[in-house]
């Protein structure tokens, strides 16, 4: 089907709201390359569970696509337009089926030798559209609080080592009420500006729940369940005739919420939300590493929470991740497979906490936007703030209260 | 189409020349690489000149590594073989550019054929184009005896010989595949843990295809390798790894058959996919020690020393953290530059040590320059030979 034959008909089976949208704009769908309308459409498909943030950038886009001349779109897009669509890519039913679609498309790009030319158009489209409609300023500025929990330890590690030159390192933090100095700087800011999915926290073990009360959160150990049924369901996938991996992929790109069965926490107000209890499936579903390995969960959460919300606050808490046995310990079958990795779970932490900060930096407002560190086995932290000095060491100790108060 | 971030503006423009120019900066800083312009007008001397009957080991990371990780400063101690011990042995490339498929088995194949294959990363399908042991092989008259894979998992089981017509069966390489032996010589192992460690990649952790080639199977253990199988798990249980496992296996096919073409592939540093950055560390400092004991292996084994050219080369690099569309370290999914920037490293007999080459080059550039090396054409691979390690 070409995007010119399109009715409001083929959007039937399209959730309300996403049917709502796309059906306002079909007469601009209907004039798009349908490389370009299949990737929107496959956004767009999803528009009634994504964030806020989220919808607005799709509102942004066809408004935007609308307000250029007919000469003009076609410009703009006309790298879209020469893409080479090879089969299997072709045959599929880009409307009905727009993941699949994308998943042979993005084949096809790499195979033909399109990818490199595909990206840049897709950078030049986005160009535009950041110039044309930019993310609007932040409530407040956002901050990151990244704190790497007392039992992830290893001896003489040097910290932060890639932070440190972006902010003040503090050597030695009095840990005396941290957390819950925290807890309450991250309540506060969610009581000041209190938008949907503005403020969020995720813990790689169980969530405190003074803050998940107040900011939506996930937790790696709450979402066990929820794990083992997808584990489960990735078995049954395997072992079905034909199965390998685009299979898998499509088979669990079909997976809802609904079909799973959800921890419910009464103290947790987005627990039971449609819109957050996908974006955690998304999370265990294409987060390569996040069933396994709690330290990955935090760190992927993160990265898609600040790419998909653009939080205003995000808390992360890192706990140990279980350890990953040597061959020979796995052919012994003489080793606990359940331990933890202290050490090894402060790298990933550190790392992770790094990119948390790299993440913050691609939202608007990232001038005034501030990260925290803070390790509580170590008692170090870095501060990294709009008014902060870069690569320097602070000279004395500081507590939670007087860090926070350096960040904004 | 999501929004491109604040990061990735003119700063990461010419991104690909940036790398190389921080990996050249890096090496240089540290003292250990001359430059290789001077040689540009010289012919190899003579004097010292290889000796007849010359062997080549490559060896491939399927999963490549970051400068952050390796060559830049705070990367270097996780590679103190590389640099202390095989880079002053070395002839350098500092900007290997990788164009094709950025899946491990579909990009090592290209490396081994000369052109950029474009079959599914994740079907263990033969290349489409001749590989270099088949032309090394059908030109010189060699047997099977003398070209071998080791290589990390059923995927590339396929590797050995291409379906190319003219070429093909009967002039491959043997292929063996450390896993797939261990998993055959256990066969009632019901350990979860041991299943994982045997699952195929980790590209796509939950999925192991079928064997369909002509693999090395585990009767051969005693035959080829006079290994039994007894000795052969006794000894992986010694081991921390897969990747310490082909080593193993390498060891034996050196002293056993002597292969003038062995080609390794190690692949610990892709549990990189899991997200665990600490562990894609340990991945490389274990392939940092590797490829200094493959080499010790060369220079202690009479049918290797002082003929043996040894190729250590990423397949291809991971994302960069700057890339909105990537994850860093943990994919390589955007093809940005850093993806697709790499180097290699040569040593041997011939090659100017220390020098540093500056010149874009590509990993299709392998093939033709072994095939300068001992001595055949290789007609249908699309790089250019590297003269600096002639």
């Amino acid at each position: 089907m070409q995007p010119q034959e399109l009715t409001a008909a083929d959007f039937a089976a399209y959730p309300p709201r996403a049917r709502a949208v796309i059906t306002e704009h079909l007469e601009l769908v209907r004039t798009l390359p349908l490389v370009f309308a299949a990737l929107l459409l496959r956004e767009a498909r999803d528009y009634d569970w994504k964030f806020p943030a989220e919808q607005r950038a799709i509102d942004d886009q066809f408004s935007f696509l609308a307000s250029l001349a007919p000469a003009a779109r076609t410009s703009l897009l006309q790298g879209f337009a020469d893409v080479r669509l090879p089969a299997p890519a072709a045959h599929i039913d880009w409307v009905s089926h727009p993941q699949q679609f994308l998943d042979a498309f993005t084949a096809a790009l790499w195979s033909t030798h399109q990818i490199d030319s595909f990206r840049q158009s897709a950078t030049e489209y986005a160009d535009h559209l950041r110039q044309a409609r930019p993310d609007p300023a932040p409530a407040l500025p956002r901050v990151a609080l990244v704190v790497l929990g007392p039992e992830l330890q290893k001896p003489d590690y040097p910290l932060f080592r890639k932070l440190r030159p972006h902010g003040v390192f503090v050597p030695q933090v009095d840990p005396t009420g941290g957390w819950p100095t925290l807890v309450a700087f991250a309540r506060e800011r969610a009581n000041k500006a209190p938008i949907p999915f503005g403020h969020l926290y995720f813990d790689g073990e169980v969530s405190d729940h003074a803050l998940a009360a107040q900011l939506a959160s996930s937790s790696y150990a709450a979402l066990s369940p929820v794990r083992a049924q997808l584990l489960d369901r990735i078995g049954t996938i395997l072992s079905s005739a034909g199965a390998g991996p685009e299979h898998l992929r499509t088979a669990m790109a079909r997976i809802t919420p609904e079909s799973l069965k959800w921890p419910t926490d009464a103290d947790d107000p987005a627990s039971g939300s449609p819109v957050f209890q996908r974006f955690q499936l998304d999370v265990l579903t294409q987060g390569s590493g996040t069933q396994i390995f709690s330290t990955t969960f935090v760190q992927w959460a993160a990265r898609e929470a600040l790419r998909r919300a653009q939080p205003l606050t995000l808390v992360l808490r890192f706990a140990p991740r279980q350890r990953s046995l040597n061959m020979n310990e796995m052919l012994s079958g003489k080793t606990e497979s359940n331990t933890s990795d202290p050490a090894g779970s402060l790298l990933d932490a550190d790392m992770g906490a790094f990119y948390a900060w790299v993440d913050l930096q691609r939202l608007t407002g990232a001038d005034q936007s501030a990260c925290l560190v803070w390790s509580q086995a170590q008692n170090q932290a870095v501060l990294i703030g709009p008014t902060l000095p870069r690569n320097t060491v602070a000279a004395a100790p500081m507590n939670m209260r007087q860090m926070l108060a350096q960040l904004t | 189409m999501t929004r491109r971030s604040h990061l990735d503006s003119d700063f990461f423009r010419n991104a690909s020349e940036r790398v190389a120019l921080n990996r050249r900066e890096f090496l240089r800083a540290a003292g250990l690489m001359g430059t290789a312009a001077p040689l540009l007008g010289f012919q190899p001397l003579r004097a010292v000149a290889p000796p007849r009957g010359r062997r080549v080991v490559v060896v491939t990371f399927g999963g490549g590594a970051r400068d952050e990780e390796t060559f830049a400063p705070d990367g270097q101690e996780n590679i103190p073989h590389l640099m202390r011990t095989l880079l002053p042995q070395a002839a350098f490339y500092s900007r290997v550019v990788n164009h094709g498929i950025l899946g491990h088995y579909v990009a090592t194949a290209s490396l081994a054929t000369g052109v950029y294959e474009t079959f599914d990363n994740f079907v263990a399908t033969a290349p489409s184009n001749p590989t270099v042991f088949e032309y090394y092989r059908k030109a010189l008259h060699r047997p099977a005896s003398d070209a071998w894979v080791v290589a990390p998992s059923n995927g590339f089981n396929r590797i050995g010989e291409s379906d190319a017509r003219g070429y093909g069966k009967g002039f491959g390489a043997g292929v063996i595949l450390p896993k797939h032996l261990l998993a055959a010589s256990m066969p009632s192992q019901p350990d979860a843990a041991f299943q994982h460690l045997l699952r195929d990649n980790y590209e796509d952790p939950y999925y192991t295809p079928d064997l369909s080639g002509s693999e090395f199977e585990l009767s051969q253990l005693d035959s080829i390798l006079k290994l039994s199988v007894s000795d052969f798990t006794r000894h992986a249980l010694t081991l921390s790894s897969a990747d310490e496992l082909s080593v193993f296996i390498a060891r034996q096919l050196m002293r056993q058959l002597s292969p003038s073409l062995l080609w390794i592939t190690l692949h610990d540093m892709d549990v990189a996919h899991s997200g665990a950055y600490s562990l894609y560390i340990e991945g490389i400092q274990r392939s940092d020690r590797l490829c200094a004991e493959i080499w010790q292996m060369i220079q202690s084994d009479p049918e290797y020393a002082g003929r043996t050219t040894m190729f250590i080369l990423p397949d291809f690099g991971r994302d960069s953290d700057f890339d909105s569309g990537g994850n860093g370290f943990q994919h390589h999914r955007t093809g940005d530059a850093l993806s697709r920037t790499t180097w290699i490293m040569a040593l041997g007999p011939g090659v100017r040590q220390g020098a540093m080459i500056d010149r874009p080059v590509q990993s299709l550039d392998l093939v033709p320059t072994l095939g300068a090396l001992l001595g055949f054409d290789t007609p249908r691979a699309q790089g250019r030979v590297l003269s600096e390690v002639l």
